[in-house]
């Protein structure tokens, strides 16, 4: 059993009891709805007489269904419409923070939480979406959770919740270049599976994770539930503590000179003992690709798709069944795969970072004949950001479409959805059959630097070929 | 809330790996405000795919209400509504080799108990009602066992959840509330609720 982790010490100052159940009654430090899993939610508490306990503790946004072109009200899916007021009700009667549409702090819930200084180290947070592993970068215990959960987050501010193992996932050396922090994400779900992390949370450690910013880290973490581990985190440190200091909701004055030094008591101890402990070698990381459909089916760009025998036995019958959804062949390279949609955006990669990243490899080039490319800013913070440093012209000169923000085609319960068999190079988190909006709809993940080189290639390409004269 | 000490019925097999949530209900079905409905839309991409092969087309399956699914069912996103299609089709448990934690969660909130067993089991089942349908079966959360025709095999659940399960305690919201005070005092050692000026506006 682990100890002295940040997880344990997280746990411990948060646990209120232990329920007869014999799973523990977790306080929730801070709550984030948005309007897709929480109507039910608030109809649950309606029918029970219950009240929100610590409404100040909930923040809302809108994110899923937001439209990314016309965000004009009444929205034109009446269903949409029908959930945005369920939400700005809710908020409403419950007296609970909501960053709505055009009030300049909206986007997807785990890109404006961190934006505004609500995510920090030592909290724990929970949302009703798998995603809101995205803010253990900030050394917060961040776990998805379903509607009944948010109910109960809403009620009592706490969760009834069996205590995770933990794994540390160390990784160390430096990136080369053309190599992201998806890469290594989709590298660890690639080497660890999709479900290896069921019953753990994984601490990602070691230099390479230090080495990166927090727009990295938020990355990384929040693809860990796609390899089936409920929350991820990286502990604490001087960059964290910058990227938080003179946010809104930070610390002010001599309270920040507390929270510095509680934040850092909160890290994991030099000797904490771990469940478990694998490293990897980030100069064996390659710009990584899925070629099927789980996050965890990846091959390195130059490599080919992999030969049934060649996998363990238990994984060969969903490749057998990704072949054939995805019209791939084993033994055959990836590399060279003509696309149709190239799509920049989603709480993995929709960030500042992301689109400066995207915008030196599309700056003076061209998106390729016949492929539809488009750049959705994670929130309206990022998209005004880029827009004062001009990323949206570079952008609209390579012939990318510059939208509105939100999840967009990451999850397709908005307009942007792919159509028929079209194949689709995405910086989104997850490549399930039909995740991107149509039935038979095909997904490439891949980093947002991969996703520029197949738009302008207008094929499967390796961005290290773009890499000279680009300045990393 | 109801008591949950064993699921009889019918079985219905549906065989794979890594079956996510968008599989069991697509994101466009969760433009809703409430989870009615859901039920004659799970699985609804995979169904149309196959028109009528898919078993909760086939008309033997019909009427099923114990689930048996291979590994790490459930995976991805968070949403409550591929439980709840589930549910609303008429399943009231499932016996698999592995789920997703988060799936398995939403699961016990709603008392629909997700045994494990190991993968001959499980394969075994499957094969069992894929030759016949109309084979009784019954899931005991008491003995920790089901038993499908004359096969029986032990089937395990965590103990805490087993035990909220039978004694009809797998809705945790009432016992969560009653804590107020401790939920408060725990509240109250927590150094960032002062830090944070995250005031109701």
């Amino acid at each position: 059993m682990s100890k002295g982790t940040l997880f344990d010490k997280v746990w411990d100052l948060h646990t209120v009891g232990m329920l007869p159940s014999g799973q523990t009654q977790l306080f929730i430090g801070l709550h984030l709805i948005h309007e897709v899993t929480s109507p039910q939610a608030f109809a649950m508490l309606r029918e029970r007489g219950l009240k929100v306990l610590f409404p100040h503790r909930t923040v809302a946004t809108v994110d899923h269904i937001v439209p990314t072109e016309n965000q004009a009200r009444p929205f034109a899916d009446s269903l949409a419409e029908e959930m945005m007021q369920a939400l700005e009700r809710s908020c409403q009667e419950h007296n609970i923070t909501f960053y709505n549409v055009g009030s300049g702090s909206q986007g997807i819930v785990h890109v404006i939480a961190p934006e505004q200084g609500l995510t920090q180290p030592g909290m724990t947070i929970a949302c009703g979406d798998s995603h809101t592993s995205t803010h253990g970068a900030f050394g917060a215990i961040a776990f998805g959770i379903g509607t009944s959960q948010v109910r109960d987050v809403l009620a009592s501010q706490t969760l009834a919740l069996s205590k995770l193992k933990v794994r540390k996932v160390e990784v160390n050396g430096t990136l080369n270049p053309g190599v992201y922090a998806k890469d290594v994400i989709l590298h660890i779900i690639r080497t660890l599976g999709v479900k290896g992390g069921v019953g753990y949370a994984y601490e990602f450690a070691g230099s390479t994770f230090e080495q990166m910013n927090m727009e990295e880290r938020m990355t990384v973490c929040n693809m860990a539930i796609e390899g089936g581990a409920r929350c991820g985190y990286i502990n604490p440190d001087k960059v964290t503590f910058e990227y938080l200091q003179g946010r809104e909701f930070a610390p002010k004055e001599s309270e920040w000179e507390q929270a510095v030094s509680w934040w850092t008591s909160i890290r994991s101890e030099a000797d904490a003992i771990y469940d478990d402990v694998v490293v990897f070698d980030a100069s064996q990381i390659a710009p990584t690709v899925t070629w099927g459909i789980t996050p965890g089916q990846g091959i390195a760009v130059d490599e080919v798709v992999p030969a049934p025998e060649n996998l363990p036995e238990a994984e060969q019958p969903i490749a057998v069944e990704a072949y054939r959804y995805m019209d791939l062949a084993p033994g055959k390279p990836l590399q060279g795969t003509k696309v149709d949609v190239c799509f920049i955006g989603s709480c993995t990669n929709g960030r500042i970072g992301d689109l400066r990243e995207a915008a030196k490899f599309a700056k003076g080039r061209h998106v390729a004949e016949g492929i539809k490319a488009f750049v959705v800013p994670g929130s309206e913070q990022v998209k005004k950001q880029a827009e004062a440093e001009g990323l949206h012209q570079i952008f609209l000169e390579a012939g990318f479409e510059w939208r509105e923000p939100g999840c967009s085609m990451c999850l397709a319960m908005n307009p942007d959805k792919l159509e028929g068999r079209q194949l689709s190079a995405s910086s989104s988190n997850r490549n399930f059959k039909g995740r991107q909006g149509s039935s038979s709809g095909r997904t490439l993940l891949m980093s947002p630097a991969m996703v520029v080189a197949a738009a302008v290639t207008g094929e499967v390409s390796d961005v290290r070929e773009l890499l000279s004269g680009i300045q990393q | 809330m109801s008591q949950v000490k064993a699921v009889s019925g019918r079985g219905i097999p549906l065989v794979g790996n890594d079956i996510d949530t968008d599989r069991i209900i697509p994101a466009r079905f969760l433009r809703c405000v409430t989870f009615d409905g859901l039920g004659a839309q799970v699985f609804a991409d995979d169904r149309a795919q196959a028109p009528g092969q898919h078993p909760f087309d086939q008309p033997q399956y019909q009427g099923a209400n114990i689930l048996v699914v291979n590994g790490n069912f459930g995976c991805g996103s968070s949403r409550e509504h591929a439980p709840q299609a589930i549910a609303k089709w008429g399943i009231q448990a499932i016996i698999g080799e592995s789920f997703a934690e988060i799936f398995f969660g939403n699961c016990v909130a709603m008392g629909i108990p997700c045994v494990t067993a190991d993968p001959a089991t499980t394969k075994r089942l499957q094969t069992l009602l894929a030759a016949d349908a109309q084979m009784p079966i019954q899931v005991s959360l008491e003995a920790l066992q089901v038993q499908c025709g004359d096969f029986s095999a032990p089937v395990f659940l965590v103990e805490g959840i087993r035990q909220m399960l039978i004694s009809g305690t797998w809705d945790a919201c009432g016992q969560l509330v009653a804590q107020t005070n401790q939920i408060r005092t725990t509240a109250s050692r927590l150094p960032y609720l002062s830090w944070e000026h995250l005031t109701a506006s």
